[in-house]
């Protein structure tokens, strides 16, 4: 029901406290937990030891309502960008998309199939993308650690850009999603 | 009176800060446990903040909002109600107004509160989770409260003040020796009430991933998360009250409430979890036949 207005700019006075704001941010970021492609099995190690992303104060949320940032872990299927989208819709503003793998830069290995996105950026704000085909584990810490730098400078602004140009956003997903019934209320 | 607001004021602050910080320390020592780092001890709070100032536009109804105000209020009735320091009347604030009894019944209240809540939210996972949780708390309730009174018919009093007075005669005179089959039955409780695997059938990630608070987010998770660290600060100090002599000072109630925090995190760390038929039957015969011995001989 807000899709009409931008979001409000923050005043003089809220600065610092947007600030001290984006630090918490950038240092608990909770990801929601949904594997929408094969750069799925390269986040499993993420959890373990010998990465461990808690560190970072990186947690997985089982709810999107929850979460902060949604992973596109590889090729994105004309199938589940609908789910996606919902996914998206559903988080809590500020929230941030990263994603992983040369499919959902150029379509990757895929960029001639049928049923893959080529381009993620006409359908979803991304904030960060990570290369590789499938990114290690290692290369995907490094985008975060991108994504957090870039919300501590208050740079991951996907979100804001998503509700400013939702019309644009729309007509790309509606080209995609034959069967359109997503609700317009979400956010 | 102004001496008294603050001393409350203190005391709902302090409990917060120490509930979180509590939480963080347990988050590290789990991940030392695993052989990882883990996050910073200040993590808790980072996210707490972090949750504040996220927007939320998510509406379930009128209880669903009340949900995590009576989580907080349950907690903080709990709290007023133990006194912290022995001898410092300033830190009774208001245990003159209860008994171990009352004290039950708003443990439960809040309890009821955040299931009432997450039921609201129509989530199933939530749903599911709920009637997990109302099943295993009547579980160890039941063994608690048999634990309690075991204690208080043997001191000859339901007040906390008292039954903390009664264990002021060296290590030996607390509870935990005193009544030892009780102290068992209601440490066996303590692990369901804390959520620690093996009976962790409310949260159960694998399951139903995170439970009651499917569906909260933003500023109402982190009330929820506020009234989860006050409300374990407060059943610490209430355990201490009744099974490990109070505190006699602060360093003291820092300490015990600390080791006794560790204990559900340690046990937590290597357990896997009990299925829900699995758990209710421990709870129902272990820890209740040991609360029973104990009122037994004390009625004898």
């Amino acid at each position: 029901m807000y899709c009409n207005q931008p979001p409000e700019k923050p005043g003089n006075k809220k600065e610092l406290l947007e600030k001290i704001t984006n630090m918490a941010r950038a240092n608990s970021l909770w990801v929601t937990a949904y594997g929408t492609g094969c750069g799925a099995i390269e986040l499993r190690p993420l959890h373990t030891s010998r990465f461990d992303m808690e560190r970072f104060g990186i947690a997985m949320r089982p709810t999107p309502r929850q979460a902060d940032v949604l992973i596109i872990s590889g090729y994105l299927a004309t199938k589940t960008l609908k789910r996606v989208i919902r996914v998206y819709e559903q988080m809590q503003d500020p929230k941030y998309i990263v994603a992983l793998g040369s499919c959902t830069i150029n379509g990757g290995m895929y960029f001639d199939s049928y049923n893959t996105l080529n381009v993620l950026d006409k359908y979803l704000p991304v904030d960060v993308y990570v290369m590789g085909c499938m990114p290690r584990p290692e290369a995907i810490i490094d985008g975060f650690s991108l994504l957090m730098q870039k919300i501590k400078d208050g740079r991951a602004q996907g979100w804001k850009h998503y509700k400013e140009n939702l019309d644009y956003y729309r007509e790309n997903q509606k080209k995609i999603i034959t069967d359109w019934d997503l609700p317009d209320y979400n956010w | 009176m102004l001496a008294n607001f603050t001393s409350v004021a203190l005391t709902i602050v302090g409990a917060l800060t120490w509930g979180l910080l509590l939480g963080g320390i347990s988050r590290s020592v789990t991940a030392r446990i695993h052989g990882r780092m883990g996050p910073r001890v200040t993590q808790n709070f980072i996210d707490l903040w972090k949750l504040f100032r996220k927007t939320s536009s998510i509406h379930h109804g009128g209880m669903f909002w009340m949900a995590p105000m009576f989580r907080i209020t349950g907690a903080i009735c709990v709290l007023l109600m133990v006194p912290l320091v022995i001898g410092q009347n300033i830190t009774y604030n208001m245990s003159f107004a209860g008994d171990v009894f009352l004290l039950i019944y708003i443990m439960f209240f809040g309890c009821l509160g955040m299931a009432l809540g997450a039921g609201n939210s129509g989530h199933p996972y939530a749903v599911i989770a709920v009637s997990r949780g109302l099943a295993q708390m009547s579980s160890y309730e039941l063994s608690f409260s048999i634990a309690v009174v075991a204690i208080a018919v043997g001191l000859h009093t339901f007040k906390i003040e008292g039954i903390v007075a009664a264990q002021q005669a060296g290590i030996t005179s607390w509870n935990i020796f005193r009544f030892p089959f009780a102290s068992a039955g209601a440490l066996l409780a303590f692990l369901p009430m804390q959520m620690a695997y093996p009976f962790g059938i409310v949260l159960a990630p694998q399951e139903i991933p995170i439970g009651p608070p499917t569906e909260y987010s933003s500023r109402m998770l982190s009330f929820m998360l506020s009234g989860r660290a006050l409300f374990g600060v407060a059943k610490l100090i209430l355990f201490v009250s009744l099974l490990f002599g109070g505190a006699s000072s602060w360093l003291s109630l820092f300490v015990k409430t600390f080791l006794l925090y560790m204990y559900p995190i340690v046990v937590s760390s290597v357990f896997p979890r009990f299925r829900t038929e699995q758990s209710i039957r421990f709870l129902w015969f272990i820890p209740t036949t040991l609360a029973l011995v104990d009122l037994v001989r004390v009625m004898l």
